[in-house]
């Protein structure tokens, strides 16, 4: 909708600290480049706009030594960071859906606070950092920026079709701005309306608010009416809306965005129910096409979950064979040193130690200075649980199986591993549970998958080896669980038929032996089957008969897994 | 870019032209993590405050504005490690000039490294005077005071060794340059962050005292009133916290109070009796869930004005004492409230 984006834009450049910012998904081009541009010409002149680099790491982000600067002056010379040199303006932050966790939760707290906290390399300095973020999104199936940045910033544009701003009186709006008052009824309206639309949080709310004052302020008006409250609504609330609400007599389909402003303008003192449906109705406009019609609740929240596992699984991505930092120790046995960190440590004394002994190399580093390379762990395991939730399995105990399952999440857990999590049913598999290591997260998954359908055992199994090679390539340490009652009936191709299935199934068990997974196959079958320890076999893996679930005897299985593997 | 290098002192860190944080007693509902944060003022023995939950519920918020609240303390004048003039470190003989700052509250960002929060050889002296002089981390600064990790499940792992051992110790040392420093760092841990983000690693969950669940609230006037209050505050926080200063006062007088009855304030025998039984029968690890619980117990007590700790206190902050601590299935945070509730019930009747 390039209309809001436009609006967007304008209330953004009115009141940027009160909004955070704008999380902009779309490709690279003219839309993109346009908005931006809008939204830099109508800032203030001079205002300060950082591109914050990719990968950047905490010295750039956050400030710390300069180390040339250091060495030259022979005494500690500190450097700010973007977000620091960004005090008063905008950061863009470029591919904003692959950034890590730990980044994005030091962006939080610039937003949050409004000053940078340094506390590194010998520097202890709270620079203001007041500033608006504007998170850059190309817009990926399934990739999105993590929540707890994009909870906090106001507005979030899908951007296809470039747009013209209109004009408008951006500085005196922002003069404006101190002065807009709100009425107490649509304050109540915006909470209400949030509320009904299943937003939690608060900054919501109050993100709307603002949203609302800033366009009160751009039509030259000192109170914030109903339609400025509806267009905040639209481009606050309707994004982050994760239900329906339940509203009277529902048309089939709400009517298109209301181009309301006029006749809503001449409602002088709207009731507070007839306010909060005006700002529902709005926010309804903003709701993703498509989604409206199967939005619910429960649909919602799994998208949420989804992106959120995919937040935690990048973490690990992005620290894939590289350092992920450095740290003071002794340089032994297989310990890397980190050279300009340890440059970085010695540079403040150098005239010091020079001044102790004349003589001597050029720069001098002592014991104390050594910093280490600090690399992801290459132990780490990921257990890749592949769960047989067809209509056979579901008949033996699929409950049961998902009981088991939680069981060995928590020994995963108790082991610091990560845990993935496929279900295979019907015609396919797919992945419910990209690797993680929040419980919480594995647990709903669990808890959602639903029983039922054919069992595409090959399906299910390939699954698992794609994920367990992906997994390989990011330095991590895979195995399989396979829990099925061996009822393979669905072949690769997806055609019926158990000699085909059980072929197939075959097939894949020999890769996966090939690939040297280790793989542990718990049969959930009533009465162990003799395919099921075949299949086993054929992996190269164990053979747990399990007609009793029996939590003690799983784990213990999973943990001989794993010390094999 | 040419900044000057300088480790500020606490009260010049504290009031710098920033907002003053939102005030602790404008917070709207919420009230478990208030009466923990309070708890932890009063009794700073009861071993620091987790705080775990939803987004945008004021975590931080809260932790923040504890520090406004906080009645001041004594220190040996000009000492970086607030030294306590009763025990005055490094030990000193003759008249000690004593002075009064507030508490400190200390805030260890992400991204810190660790010269900053054990403390190094300060440089500028160095390289001025040649001097071999400590200059303090976070560590010191949060000595007798807080020190408050936001997202604590995001910390690096060489830190969460660092404050761990730190924490088991009760003091911090540093060899750098030649020099070894070691002083005492005895402060109250407060953590938060959102489970959704990350684990906490066990040995650190250990370590806090009291953990406490928030959520969003759901219903509307309370949501109204948290908004309309941020509000006021984002638009005019010296305002808004001269208007409730009056309320910020009677809650300093009231941790005041509960601090001078505290030591006065004897766990009858029934009460550690009730303590025992319950960490019996929800299986709670080792000893430090029964003396969670009797000293949050005594600080409910002195907190709530009365003379004497009973069953009641005990029950009050049973939950946030043990939640945490159940040999439990890991998978289920909300169940663990529940079952402490359960257990209550079974042993002590409705």
């Amino acid at each position: 909708m390039s209309e809001d984006a436009a609006r967007a834009v304008a209330l953004l450049a009115v009141d940027p600290l009160g909004l955070g910012g704008a999380v902009l998904r779309g490709p690279p081009g003219p839309a993109r480049d346009g908005w931006l541009a809008a939204l830099r010409a109508n800032l203030p002149p001079g205002t300060p706009w950082r591109r914050l680099p990719l990968n950047a790491p905490d010295g750039a982000l956050l400030g710390g030594l300069d180390l040339t600067a250091t060495l030259a002056a022979g005494r500690p010379i500190a450097q700010k960071g973007v977000l620091a040199e960004a005090d008063g303006g905008i950061v863009l932050l470029p591919m904003a859906e692959r950034i890590a966790t730990d980044v994005a939760a030091k962006l939080a707290a610039v937003l949050d606070t409004r000053q940078v906290a340094v506390r590194r390399d010998g520097l202890s300095l709270d620079l203001p950092a007041r500033l608006a973020l504007v998170a850059l999104d190309e817009g990926l199936e399934g990739e999105a920026v993590p929540p707890p940045l994009a909870e906090r910033l106001a507005f979030r544009l899908d951007l296809a079709l470039p747009f013209t701003l209109p004009p408008a009186e951006i500085q005196a709006a922002r003069a404006r701005l101190p002065a807009v008052r709100v009425p107490d009824a649509i304050l109540e309206a915006l909470v209400g309306g949030a509320l009904a639309l299943g937003i939690g949080s608060l900054r919501a709310p109050l993100f709307a608010l603002n949203a609302a004052r800033a366009a009160a302020a751009l039509a030259g008006r000192d109170e914030v009416l109903a339609e400025d409250a509806a267009l905040a609504a639209r481009l606050v609330l309707g994004h982050r809306a994760t239900r329906l609400p339940e509203a009277p007599a529902e048309p089939e389909t709400p009517p298109p965005p209301p181009d309301q402003e006029q006749d809503q303008a001449e409602t002088a003192a709207p009731d507070p129910a007839q306010l909060q449906e005006l700002i529902l109705e709005a926010a309804r406009a903003s709701l993703p096409a498509g989604l409206l019609a199967g939005l619910s609740g429960e649909a919602r929240e799994a998208a949420r979950r989804a992106a959120a596992g995919r937040a935690g699984a990048r973490r690990k991505a992005e620290a894939r064979g590289r350092p992920i930092g450095s740290r003071p120790g002794a340089l032994r046995g297989a310990a890397r040193l980190a050279l300009v960190d340890t440059l970085r440590a010695a540079a403040p004394w150098q005239r010091l130690r020079r001044q102790g002994a004349p003589a001597g190399p050029l720069i001098r580093v002592r014991r104390e200075d050594i910093r280490l390379k600090r690399f992801q762990a290459r132990t780490e395991t990921t257990a890749i649980f592949a769960v047989d939730a067809s209509g056979s399995a579901a008949l033996n105990r699929l409950a049961e199986a998902k009981g088991a399952v939680e069981l060995l999440l928590a020994d995963c857990y108790v082991r610091r591993d990560q845990v993935a999590v496929i279900g295979f049913r019907g015609r396919a598999a797919e992945l419910l549970l990209p690797p993680t290591s929040s419980l919480v997260r594995a647990k709903r998954s669990l808890a959602g998958l639903p029983g039922g359908g054919a069992t595409p055992l090959a399906a299910g199994m390939e699954a698992a080896l794609a994920l367990a090679e992906d997994q390989r390539r990011r330095g991590r340490t895979p195995l399989m669980v396979l829990l099925t009652d061996g009822r393979a009936n669905i072949a690769r191709d997806g055609s019926q038929g158990r000699p085909g299935a059980e072929a197939d199934a075959d097939l894949v068990a020999q890769q996966i032996r090939a690939a040297g997974l280790p793989a542990l196959l718990v049969d959930t079958a009533p009465r162990p089957s003799a395919f099921g320890k075949q299949l086993a076999a054929a992996m190269g893996g164990r053979y747990l008969p399990l007609p009793v679930m029996d939590g003690a005897r799983l784990s213990a299985a999973v943990a001989g897994v794993r010390e094999a593997g | 870019m040419d900044l000057p290098l300088r480790t500020p002192p606490v009260a010049e860190a504290a009031a710098p032209a920033r907002r003053p944080p939102f005030p602790f007693a404008a917070i709207v509902a919420q009230e478990e993590m208030k009466r923990a944060l309070l708890i932890a003022a009063v009794d700073p023995g009861v071993g620091g405050v987790l705080v775990f939950g939803d987004r945008g519920t004021g975590k931080s918020t809260a932790v923040r504005a504890l520090a406004a609240l906080l009645p001041p303390m004594l220190v040996v004048a000009g000492s970086p490690y607030n030294a306590d003039p009763r025990q005055p470190f490094p030990p000193q003989s003759g008249p000690i000039e004593v002075a009064e700052v507030p508490v400190p509250v200390v805030d260890l960002p992400l991204g810190a490294t660790e010269d900053r929060v054990a403390g190094a050889l300060d440089i500028e002296r160095a390289l001025a005077h040649g001097e071999k002089a400590f200059e303090p981390g976070l560590l010191a600064r949060a000595h007798r005071g807080f020190l408050y990790i936001d997202e604590v499940n995001l910390l690096e792992d060489h830190l969460v060794d660092l404050l761990l051992d730190v924490a088991a110790s009760g003091e911090n040392v540093v060899e750098r340059e030649g020099i070894s420093i070691r002083h005492p760092a005895r402060f109250v841990l407060v953590g938060s962050g959102n489970p959704e983000e990350g684990e906490l690693r066990p040995q650190l969950l250990d370590r806090f005292g009291l953990s406490v669940e928030v959520r969003t609230p759901t219903d509307l006037p309370t949501r109204i009133e948290v908004v309309k209050r941020r509000d006021a505050y984002d638009r005019d926080p010296a305002g808004f916290c001269a208007r409730w200063e009056k309320p910020a006062v009677a809650i300093r007088k009231q941790i005041l109070a509960a601090r001078k009855r505290l030591p006065r304030l004897k766990v009858p025998d029934a009460v550690l009796e009730d303590a025992a039984k319950l960490c019996l029968a929800l299986g709670t690890d080792g000893l430090r869930g029964e003396l969670t619980l009797m000293r949050a117990a005594r600080a409910e007590a002195a907190l709530t004005g009365a003379s004497r700790v009973d069953r009641a206190h005990l029950r009050a902050i049973a939950a946030p004492a043990l939640r945490h601590r159940m040999r439990r299935n890991p998978l289920d945070e909300a169940v663990a409230t529940i079952r402490v509730e359960r257990a209550l019930t079974e042993l002590f009747g409705p």
